[in-house]
């Protein structure tokens, strides 16, 4: 929305945008109408009862009243609360991503967003993505916090080193947007910007095909799944006794130490990473960790493979714990 | 305003009563100490000024183009660091608490006076070692050193500035144990506790806040130090550390923090309000207990500056559901000032405007307070100028205010001079004016999707930086005009007497300046705080009205000396 080309209003192509603003907008509404009767009380008695004014009667004692104190106070919370629950549920959704949502990789690094699509096509301080569709990102960090903000979606979320996030939307407005960092995260912070490109679906499945993309991303990580040895303990036949992957993705885990665990993107990096932080029940901690050996789109290839094979297998994770919670305290691994 | 000798002798006036430097650098007089710390907020409010300038400089066009990347992060991480812990965190208390508190009470200084020296000493120390650090060349990790940025990446000179900050802590928690004490142990008889000035309440329920969150800092400074210095790995990753624990621990002092800001702000406008409209306070208990209140409840809400960061989902809505909870004890205060109003009997004078004008830039900077608690809106506007709007409207628009007032109320009790009101009333105006132009059009940029701390920026915010800060100069006639008024008025006020306000409260009571040891007898309270008579038959000149005879006279003196 604007006027005389100044922008009042930033533009919006989600239904999750549209629903923010109208909370937002009628949040406006209920804060003005919470401050303006302060304000008019200041003023009219300031005037009425101003020192020169013998007029008015200021003999009835009035310091303090029970019930328009507990009024005061439980009224307009009452009224906000409306406003917690709202936006609780919108909050809610952020964390729900729909089961057959599409999968971007992001890395965040000083100062550029790298995305890859899961078909390996790889993009820089862009983000193409099909209208209409559901699009998760998942998201980590090579250095410091940054976060992925889409201001047309209206929605952010903070890119952590060592944490696996995500965000989700749906675009509904093919065109060209913003796409900016906004954790404080160095020299060239303000330059950590880039575009959202929201296509077509034909246009982005010919977008898609266009690329000259090497081998797919889980190609890729099924390549450094051979070359790092993991196959080695974790294949059919192999030598060492270490947890089979196939069906890991999105699958329970016991742990040694008594807890069970969703096994998301977050667990399947930390345990990579950190293998003796989380051991799978009946197993032994002799997996060497891979921190400093692998890069950061190594590992994201590598979570790909993993999560691929449970979808080969059938036993396709999205159908079941879609919605399992990615908190980040999970997580854990073996063998 | 004859019936009171209007100024105390020399040897009574602590001002006066002992005149070398080492009495004053030596003074164990809790209104001396008062003093010294006033002139070291002094010097490091215009240093802070300095790096908000540059910023409002900076952002005039799209492109970063009047200094560096690196000069402005450099710029905004000096201005945050001594905004913060050099200016705000100490302003109040250090000052006007320091200096009232035992007034108030009836006492004859603090529980600790050593101990109050002391503070100042540490404080000067850990300024020292910020200031150092800033004049070998700065940093820049914002004034919330985030890891890993601040422990691995960034350049410049954080330990040092972080082992200011560090030692800056140490003196809140002494004047807070200092405060809680006296509170507790040196009330005049009869001063009970609901009997207090509710400033007095104010600056203690600021005091538990200092001395319960500041050792979270100081940990959490320590172990980011202890990662830099020595590579021990807590918040770093590849070291095994988690980066989010630092914000945990980092909130849990710094949104107590803001309440150790903006608690002190609400005594001083009850004390303004009930003084200017000559009244009884509305809502005591209420007021009273508020802000102990926001003190607790702001111990549990600092998870609300972490809604963006991947913490689980259920924390995130705990934290907002209990963030919503504290702007009620926030709200019970706005609207106890406003009925406070009602049956008063009114002067414009102004204390009184500062104190109308902070409460209007209070309630907005609350109630957008309360829309940032609201998830879904938070990820939207999380670290963009909204979030810098909304928390200067609160450490700015109503503590720094609610300062200004404070001088202006007490400017006469600590120098024992009236300044000119109209130029007074101007400054007060002056701020308001400057404030809002200066901030509102960040709350719009903010929600147009404008992220903080961003050295160049997309063109279609480039209006809405223009109106921004097209507000500073104005703001900054209304924080330089009262340094000219009130250093005239210290040579040639008027003398103010003991009472120019006819205000009530214990420190009305002595001269003006007040003698060395406070009260020359005991002090014995038999009435309640703000016990203002119903019907005031006093219809003499209030301290507006005394400026206005001042000019009577010399104009008389002049027409005087025509004649001869």
């Amino acid at each position: 929305m604007s006027w005389a080309g100044i922008k009042f209003w930033p533009e919006a192509i989600s239904a999750h945008a549209e629903n923010v603003d109208a909370l937002a907008i009628s949040f406006f509404a209920l804060i003005w109408a919470l401050a303006v009767p302060i304000g008019v009380a200041l003023v009219a008695f300031a005037w009425r009862y101003r020192r020169s004014n013998d007029g008015p009667d200021r003999q009835q004692p009035h310091h303090g009243s029970a019930w328009l104190e507990w009024g005061w106070m439980i009224l307009p919370f009452l009224l906000t609360l409306a406003f917690f629950v709202w936006s609780a549920g919108l909050y809610r959704d952020q964390h729900h991503p729909p089961p057959d949502a599409r999968e971007v990789y992001g890395v965040g690094l000083q100062w550029m967003w790298k995305f890859e699509h899961p078909g390996g096509q790889r993009e820089i301080n862009r983000l193409t993505v099909p209208a209409g569709e559901p699009v998760r990102v998942v998201l980590t960090s090579q250095d410091v916090i940054h976060s992925l903000f889409l201001p047309p979606l209206r929605i952010r979320q903070d890119v952590v080193p060592g944490l696996t996030t995500s965000l989700w939307f749906e675009a509904e407005e093919p065109g060209v947007y913003d796409l900016r960092c906004t954790e404080f995260c160095g020299v060239s912070h303000s330059r950590m910007t880039g575009e959202l490109v929201v296509l077509e679906p034909a246009e982005f499945e010919a977008w898609l095909a266009a690329f000259d993309a090497g081998p797919t991303l889980a190609e890729a990580g099924e390549r450094l799944y051979r070359d790092l040895g993991c196959s080695g303990c974790h294949g059919p036949n192999a030598a060492v006794r270490a947890p089979d992957l196939a069906h890991l993705y999105r699958r329970p885990v016991p742990l040694e130490r008594g807890e069970t665990v969703i096994a998301d993107e977050q667990y399947i990096t930390d345990s990579i990473l950190m293998p003796e932080r989380d051991v799978v029940a009946g197993y032994e901690p002799v997996m060497p960790s891979f921190e400093g050996v692998i890069e950061e789109s190594e590992l994201v290839a590598l979570v790909a493979f993993i999560k691929s094979m449970a979808a080969e297998d059938g036993m396709d994770g999205n159908a079941m714990g879609a919605d399992a919670p990615s908190d980040p305290a999970e997580e854990e691994d073996a063998e | 305003m004859t019936d009171a000798p209007l100024a105390p002798p020399r040897s009574e006036n602590f001002l006066t009563a002992k005149e070398t430097i080492r009495s004053w650098f030596l003074t164990i007089d809790h209104k001396r100490i008062a003093l010294l710390y006033a002139a070291a907020l002094f010097v490091f409010f215009f240093i802070g000024a300095a790096g908000a300038a540059v910023i409002r400089i900076e952002m005039l066009t799209p492109q970063g183009d009047v200094v560096s990347a690196e000069g402005y992060n450099r710029a905004f991480t000096l201005h945050g660091v001594i905004m913060v812990w050099f200016f705000l965190v100490p302003l109040i208390p250090t000052t006007f608490g320091n200096f009232l508190l035992p007034l108030m009470l009836g006492a004859k200084d603090l529980a600790f006076p050593r101990l109050n020296l002391a503070s100042w000493y540490v404080f000067m120390i850990s300024g020292v070692f910020t200031l150092a650090a800033i004049w070998l060349g700065g940093l820049e990790t914002g004034w919330t050193f985030y890891t890993p940025l601040s422990a691995v990446y960034a350049d410049g000179w954080v330990t040092l500035a972080i082992l200011g900050v560090f030692i800056s802590g140490f003196s809140s928690i002494f004047t807070g144990i200092n405060f809680i004490v006296t509170t507790h142990t040196l009330r005049a008889p009869g001063m009970t506790w609901f009997r207090m000035p509710l400033f007095v309440w104010s600056l203690y329920a600021t005091s538990l806040v200092m001395v319960l969150a500041t050792p979270v800092l100081a940990i959490t400074l320590l172990l980011i130090l202890a990662e830099r210095a020595f590579g021990i790995g807590v918040f770093d990753p590849t070291l095994g550390g988690d980066p989010l624990l630092f914000q945990h621990l980092f909130w849990f002092y710094s949104h107590p923090a803001v309440y150790i800001m903006i608690l002190p702000a609400f005594g001083v406008i009850s004390e303004l309000v009930t003084a200017g409209a000559r009244n009884r306070v509305f809502g005591y208990k209420f007021i009273a207990f508020s802000s102990l209140a926001i003190a607790i409840l702001g111990f549990m809400v600092w998870g609300h500056h972490m809604f963006t960061t991947g913490q689980s989902m259920y924390a995130g809505i705990v934290f907002s559901f209990l963030s919503f909870l504290v702007a009620v004890p926030s709200a019970v205060k706005a609207y106890n000032w406003a009925a406070t109003l009602y049956k008063g009997r009114i002067t414009l004078n102004t204390p009184f405007l500062y104190a109308l004008g902070f409460i209007a830039l209070f309630v907005f900077g609350g109630l957008t307070g309360v829309i940032l608690a609201a998830l879904a809106v938070d990820l939207h506007v999380h670290d963009s100028y909204f979030v810098v709007a909304h928390f200067h409207y609160i450490m700015v628009g109503a503590a720094v205010t609610a300062f200004m007032g404070a001088v202006h109320f007490w400017w006469p009790k600590v120098t024992g001079r009236l300044y000119n009101e109209h130029l007074g009333r101007a400054s007060a105006i002056l701020l308001w004016i400057g404030f809002n132009l200066t901030f509102f059009p960040q709350f719009i940029m903010g929600y147009l999707g404008m992220p903080r701390r961003y050295h160049a920026y997309d063109p279609e915010f480039q209006v809405w930086h223009l109106l921004s800060s097209a507000g500073t100069p104005i703001l900054a006639m209304g924080y330089l005009l009262p340094v000219f008024y009130l250093g005239w008025s210290l040579y040639n006020g008027r003398p103010a007497g003991p009472n120019p306000w006819r205000a009530q409260g214990l420190e009305w009571t002595v001269s003006s300046p007040p003698p060395e040891h406070n009260f020359h007898g005991p002090v014995k309270v038999t009435r309640e705080a703000y016990d203002y008579p119903k019907e005031d038959a006093y219809k003499g000149p209030l301290p507006r009205d005394a400026w206005r005879e001042a000019e009577d006279d010399r104009e008389e003196g002049q027409a005087a000396e025509d004649r001869r």
